[in-house]
């Protein structure tokens, strides 16, 4: 009768289960690891694959566009990363401020998050064309010559970077928001107390008692820093002369326009190991400055 | 602190959040006004806002070269599959993770959490050859499958779930009530503010979803929205206006259901803030 019972409760579980676990094992883990094994191999689809060993590692790690876009990445991410954060922190504590009219700010900042990066970038290359662009035209204004920011070879860059602080913004400020919205008054209550000043009540409350939440934005920025594409697709698609080119674009490229499979494989491993390594190692880095509250 | 000091506060911070709201919502507006112009009016300098007369060909002259409005129908029907199969698929695994004991529950659990970290692009390659050899590369399922499996839909509810007390299901156990009921009749109705964050965060992430449709299809026919702009930009770069009628198509049905539902989709995004 136990046993009986026992073997019920394992087909409840299993039946509750198993479309979740069919998507796990089918869609993540079985492809994850077949991916590694297809980075062994050379292959194109069409012709039987050869095992290669570590040559596609090899060669990826020696590939001068794989190179460079790994550089761009970088360069991206020392862009956009203090900007999006100085500037979230800046909004999440102006809209913590009893405010009239903070629905409406909240609204206006969260659109450009709502909107699809094929979207936002369409009406950017708009905004930034050299001729017809707004962004020009309000720089002529002011008698600046603007440049033609998404063909230039040095513009293309921070003008992806610019245009992805300002998409994601208002993601970041309100995840910072809800982490000043936990912090207790009790703290800012204790600290008028001792007579600390607005400056030092920020500096020395609000900054350490928000850290998880930069925590969080930090390592979420960064593995989405690393994943950047969609965006220079449709903008740039990687160009001029490779200048935007990044690592996800790369393996599209070369798995789905070229067909090199393994060695788009290897590339999305390598892309791999390097997110796991960064997140790994904030991580660690975290108990150095990360206070937790509770 | 002065009063005066204050009132000076608040109106900078009015000034400078007036200033970037202008700055994150005129570039929409800009874009609902270039798609009513004329291709000359739409490059013309000065430029201007208004446009002189509201053309709606636009909307038509689209459909020429781009079945827009077959994307568009593309993009609500798997929006909407995806979500509800999403919703389904992880209330039930998380109603175990939350309510049902089992040996090695919390590794299994682990597991799940670990995919949040595995980049899309690496299980990419795999995906597309194994949907091609069973022949779903330009068909709804496979386009919808991937996107079934969600361990941050699953991870947030069993969240919530948590929080239901555990001797209002043991009670409804000791009636005699299955495992099945209790779901239905117990966990569902009490998670749906939880599952409604959810839907708007899977419906939202469908409906920009970039990558794997980008992959996955390759007929016109069976294009979404994202897909559709992207491969219409290749073609017409610098018709303005058509481009923005096409972005415009793409904008107004995210933004209506974000407007009716702000509340989940914040609640969605501070919720993803729980897992770091």
């Amino acid at each position: 009768m136990v046993g009986q019972k026992r073997l019920s409760k394992a087909v409840v579980i299993l039946g509750f289960l198993f479309p979740s676990l069919a998507g796990l094992l089918l869609f993540q883990l079985i492809p994850m690891l077949s991916s590694a094994v297809i980075s062994f191999t050379d292959w194109d689809l069409l012709t039987k694959a050869r095992f290669v060993g570590l040559d596609n590692y090899r060669e990826a790690l020696q590939d001068e566009q794989t190179l460079t876009s790994m550089l761009n990445i970088l360069k991206y991410i020392a862009g956009y990363l203090p900007s999006v954060l100085a500037l979230g922190l800046l909004f999440a504590v102006l809209l913590n401020r009893k405010l009239r009219g903070v629905q409406f700010y909240r609204i206006a900042i969260f659109i450009p998050v709502i909107t699809s990066w094929v979207a936002v970038s369409i009406i950017w290359r708009w905004l930034l064309n050299g001729q017809s662009g707004l962004v020009n035209y309000v720089l002529s204004l002011v008698g600046v010559q603007g440049p033609v920011w998404l063909q230039d070879f040095f513009w293309a860059m921070p003008a992806i970077i610019a245009v992805s602080v300002w998409k994601d913004l208002g993601y970041v400020t309100i995840i910072l928001l809800a982490g000043l919205q936990d912090i207790s008054d009790d703290y800012y209550e204790a600290a008028t107390i001792d007579g600390a000043g607005g400056f030092q009540k920020f500096w020395r409350v609000t900054l350490p008692l928000l850290t998880p939440s930069l925590f969080f934005v930090l390592v979420i920025s960064l593995i989405n820093g690393f994943q950047l594409f969609d965006q220079v697709l449709v903008m740039t698609n990687g160009g001029p002369a490779g200048s935007t080119s990044t690592l996800v674009q790369q393996i599209y490229e070369n798995a789905f326009q070229s067909y090199k499979m393994g060695f788009a494989s290897a590339q999305s491993w390598i892309l791999f190991v390097i997110i796991l390594i960064v997140t790994i190692i904030q991580q660690q880095l975290q108990k150095r400055w990360v206070t937790y509250d509770r | 602190m002065t009063d005066k000091f204050a009132v000076f506060k608040n109106l900078l911070s009015h000034l400078i959040l007036i200033l970037a709201a202008i700055v994150l919502v005129f570039p929409f507006i800009w874009m609902l006004s270039g798609s009513f112009k004329d291709s000359l009016e739409v490059v013309r300098m000065p430029p201007n806002l208004i446009p002189e007369t509201f053309l709606f060909s636009n909307y038509v002259e689209i459909t020429k070269y781009f079945p827009i409005y077959r994307f568009l129908g593309n993009s609500v029907f798997v929006a909407i599959v995806t979500t509800l199969a999403q919703m389904a698929a992880c209330a039930m695994g998380a109603f175990v993770f939350a309510k049902i004991q089992f040996r090695g529950r919390e590794t299994l659990f682990g597991l799940y959490l670990i995919t949040m970290m595995i980049p899309m692009q690496v299980t990419l390659t795999p995906l597309f050859i194994v949907f091609q050899k069973l022949n779903l590369i330009n068909t709804y399922p496979g386009l919808i499958l991937p996107g079934i499996f969600s361990a941050y839909g699953t991870f947030l509810l069993r969240q919530h779930m948590m929080t239901i007390p555990d001797p209002l299901i043991e009670a409804a156990r000791m009636d005699g009530a299955s495992y099945a009921r209790v779901f239905a009749q117990i966990i569902i109705p009490l998670s749906k503010p939880a599952l409604a964050t959810l839907s708007i965060f899977a419906f939202m992430a469908s409906w920009n979803n970039f990558l794997w449709p980008l992959i996955a299809t390759s007929d016109k026919e069976l294009m979404t929205l994202p897909i559709g702009l992207s491969k219409l930009t290749g073609r017409w770069a610098t018709e303005w206006n058509i481009l923005m009628a096409g972005n415009v198509i793409s904008f107004v049905p995210i933004f209506i259901v974000f407007l009716f539902a702000s509340r989940y989709f914040i609640k969605g995004m501070t919720m993803s803030g729980v897992k770091g």
